[in-house]
């Protein structure tokens, strides 16, 4: 087999891995049941899908350009993905977009319940 | 540093380095840094490039495995939903280790952060699939060990000394108390 065959074969074998991450997202985004799991779907799985279709490029085109534009794409997406997740399941928590009765767990509970107690006491004078 | 960092990213989404992209890229480069002034960051001055590379062919290992994990979760008809959230104090004093260990366990498929105590150094995790104590004891074993990673890589002597202390799971056992 020629180079170029394999290198074929590689490629398609990534873009297929690709395409079923991101696929397997978007049905989490309809099967899990609340906010905070759906972003575990939403954001997560394609993180690899991406991966791979930028290993894909590369790997079809194999030259130092792309390596480095796909190198940079993987990166950016890498610190700005949690981020945004970060950002959505914070939100989420504070306006009690959750299931709490499928929490086995809630630790963050009587923090935000403290610090919300404290930000009352500390505003309440200045309305009275 | 800033700077030259900004250029190099220009001309690598250009795909080219020719006088104009360079030129542009100082330019942009320069605008930005003023426009969008940002506080230095704290950096312990030790690298250890063999530690690095650990972290990051594990980081794409853990991505790679949890990600299978969640898109297995996603289409097994018998998956029962039950997540938790959980504190996990870390041990690292540093601002910016905290922040790439609530980033790598971002990434990994499974775990969120919810949100962070920064006085403490404590994350708040909200992570999936987990049914009893036993898999959230599992769960955070792994964020320490993706700290520890961290430390050995960037971190101070400070915060390598304290991820290297035989009490270091007192800290999770006691959940954050100690």
């Amino acid at each position: 087999m020629t180079g170029d065959g394999i290198r074929e074969i590689i490629t398609i074998t990534l873009v297929m891995v690709a395409a079923l991450m991101s696929c397997a997202a978007g049905i989490g985004l309809f099967r899990f049941p609340d906010v905070l799991s759906r972003l575990h779907a939403a954001t997560k799985p394609q993180i690899l899908g991406l991966m791979c279709a930028c290993a894909a490029v590369a790997v079809n085109t194999p030259r130092v350009a792309t390596f480095l534009l796909m190198t940079a794409i993987i990166i950016f997406q890498g610190l700005t993905a949690p981020i945004t997740a970060h950002m959505v399941a914070r939100a989420a928590y504070r306006s009690n977009h959750l299931r709490r009765d499928l929490l086995i767990r809630d630790e963050l509970a009587d923090r935000v319940e403290r610090i919300e107690r404290s930000e009352e006491s500390s505003t309440s004078p200045k309305q009275s | 540093m800033l700077l030259a960092g900004l250029v190099i990213l220009w001309c690598l989404v250009w795909g080219q380095v020719t006088p104009l992209s360079v030129l542009t890229g100082v330019v942009l480069a320069v605008v930005i840094s003023t426009l969008f002034y940002l506080p230095a960051i704290d950096l312990s001055g030790r690298v250890n490039p063999w530690y690095v590379l650990v972290f990051f062919v594990r980081l794409i290992v853990d991505i790679a495995r949890a990600s299978i994990e969640v898109a297995w979760l996603v289409i097994d008809p018998r998956y029962k939903p039950s997540s938790a959230v959980i504190a996990i104090p870390l041990d690292t004093r540093s601002d910016l280790i905290m922040m790439l260990t609530a980033e790598a366990i971002s990434l990994v498929p499974g775990s969120i952060v919810v949100d962070v105590d920064r006085q403490e150094s404590v994350l708040y995790v909200h992570v999936i699939n987990v049914h009893d104590d036993q898999d959230l004891a599992e769960f955070r074993e792994e964020v320490f060990a993706t700290e520890k990673r961290l430390v050995m890589a960037i971190g101070s002597k400070d915060d390598v000394w304290r991820v290297r202390q035989p009490n270091h799971l007192t800290r999770s056992n006691t959940g954050g108390a100690a």
